[in-house]
């Protein structure tokens, strides 16, 4: 093994984010140390990719059936809480058809491609202070150009499935999924003006003080307005409705997922649900301040805050931004493609452009920072 | 010219998003009011169910604490019926008036279309609210609706 004789000072510059186990794993083991953290944090990115989507659907059917005055699942466990873990295990044990004349290696690739794209964002989100598989200096661009594998996985599922309504709805997926990225990298690249750096964990540090100091609210009303155009173009990127056109279940008859069946199915619904996760959670770290605790400027309540761990406040900002889509979902009609488009090219880009030159203003008149 | 599609432009722009924002309050209105929710847990509270105003179990025909009913069968409701399910056996009393002898309703038939009562000139019949009828033999699902002496105490 060459890495034996590798300097110790230079595993503290390859891992800038400090982490008790990590550092207890290397004090132990220093030979072998960046293979077990890999592992630890492999199977705990694992563990959280395979157990979020279950809560998030039973979450998404919950909070849906309260939208619409009913109760949602109630049977299977408590309130319902295993009823997605036995529909993902009725999925495991169906069949897979493949359909007469489909590409073989090119369908079963697909539904591989999202979930594996989820599962490579999900390792730089920043979760706590050092509690981040990795911390690359391009992050921002890292997330934006790993998205793409998503979109590429929803076009390869419409192609080689040799079904028109899949090949229909992957056209209109990608289309779609190629223009609001344009908005949402925008909106992006203003944070990451404005913070004058593209790592994740930068970013948050960049808003420490009290609330008025996240990035929604440090900017007079731009921060607000950028909050939006994320949350509008990542819904739209997220495929969630009002922007569901790749699926259109009236239309397309489910779009790019129609020929998948079993678990090559489950791996797109699943892809979906870490992505609406993985969105959100980059929504909480670009504008809501990720895992650092809401300083409210009141003397007795900001210590108590600050005493809870800053994951927990990650997930409530991640969980509070996941209700902001499923709200969105059960409230607004969906969007004809036409529609989508003319939101895209004639509304959000432009405002889009509009906002990073008034942000660019702000920063040149030094009123802000 | 310009300047009002520049200002219609806005507007819409504006009104959308007010217009989006009320239909999210009229949702989270719906979220934080369980009293709202109208799903029943059926096998749990069935000694305390309440049926819809308008739903439509079966047809009955109420009767008074006397016995008596308003039925003078005239047989629209049979005629109107699109399916058979309603036979109106009239008979004559000892004023040799015509009366109601016997109003056999064939549920295992019957659609529940509501046309027999909304037809019935008396409001004699009404849709009943129970919907426990599973049973083994169709020849059960006949029913006499009016309480004749065979079935006036059962």
């Amino acid at each position: 093994m060459t890495e034996n004789n590798m300097n110790p000072l230079s595993t503290e510059m390859l891992y800038p984010v400090q982490n008790g186990i990590g550092n207890m794993v290397r004090t132990l083991f220093p030979e072998s140390a960046f293979i077990i953290n890999s592992l630890i944090s492999i199977c705990s990115l694992f563990l959280l990719v395979s157990l979020l989507p279950v809560f998030l659907i039973w979450l998404e059917r919950k909070v849906a059936a309260r939208f619409q005055a009913r109760l949602g699942p109630m049977r299977v466990g408590y309130h319902g809480l295993l009823q997605s873990s036995a529909d993902g295990l009725k999925l495991i044990f169906k069949e897979i058809l493949k359909p007469e004349g489909a590409d073989t290696f090119v369908f079963f690739l697909a539904p591989i491609l999202p979930a594996s794209a989820t599962f490579l964002v999900m390792a730089i989100l920043p979760f706590d202070h050092h509690l981040q598989v990795a911390d690359p200096a391009g992050g921002v661009i890292y997330v934006i150009g790993i998205s793409g594998l998503s979109i590429l996985g929803i076009l390869l599922a419409g192609w080689a499935s040799n079904n028109k309504y899949s090949l229909l709805g992957a056209m209109r997926s990608g289309a779609q999924m190629i223009s609001f990225e344009i908005s949402l990298t925008l909106v992006m690249l203003l944070i990451v003006m404005l913070t004058g750096t593209a790592s994740l964990r930068e970013i948050v540090l960049s808003q420490q003080g009290t609330v008025a100091d996240w990035w929604i609210f440090k900017l007079p009303g731009l921060g607000l307005i950028a909050f939006l155009m994320y949350m509008v173009s990542s819904t739209a990127e997220l495929n969630r409705a009002p922007f569901d056109i790749s699926e259109a279940e009236s239309e397309l008859t489910g779009g790019f997922a129609t020929e998948y069946s079993g678990i090559s199915f489950a791996m797109f619904f699943f892809a979906e649900f870490v992505n609406m996760f993985v969105s959100a959670g980059i929504a909480a770290t670009f504008f809501l301040g990720g895992f650092l605790a809401p300083q409210i400027g009141v003397a007795f309540i900001d210590p108590l805050f600050a005493v809870i761990p800053g994951f927990v406040w990650f997930f409530l900002k991640t969980f509070f931004v996941i209700f902001l889509y499923m709200w969105f979902r059960w409230t607004f009609p969906r969007l004809r493609v036409d529609q989508l488009m003319y939101l895209e090219w004639k509304m959000l880009l432009p405002a889009n452009l509009l906002l990073l030159m008034s942000g660019g203003f702000f920063m040149a008149m030094g009123g802000i920072l | 010219m310009k300047k009002q599609a520049c200002c219609a432009y806005l507007s819409k722009v504006v009104m959308g998003f007010i217009s989006l924002l009320r239909g999210m309050g009229v949702t989270i209105g719906y979220f934080f009011s369980p009293k709202k929710i109208v799903t029943q847990q059926y096998p749990e509270n069935r000694e305390s169910l309440q049926m819809m105003a308008r739903f439509r179990g079966h047809v009955s025909m109420p009767h008074n604490e006397k016995g008596e009913h308003f039925c003078t069968a005239c047989g629209i409701c049979e005629k109107t019926c699109p399916n058979g399910t309603i036979s109106v056996l009239a008979t004559k009393d000892l004023s040799g008036r015509k009366v109601l002898g016997k109003y056999i309703y064939r549920f295992s038939q019957c659609t529940l279309c509501n046309l027999c009562i909304e037809s019935c000139p008396f409001g004699a019949i009404v849709m009943g609210k129970d919907f426990e009828f599973a049973v083994y033999d169709r020849e059960e699902l006949i029913f006499t609706l009016n309480q004749t002496q065979e079935n006036a105490n059962g």
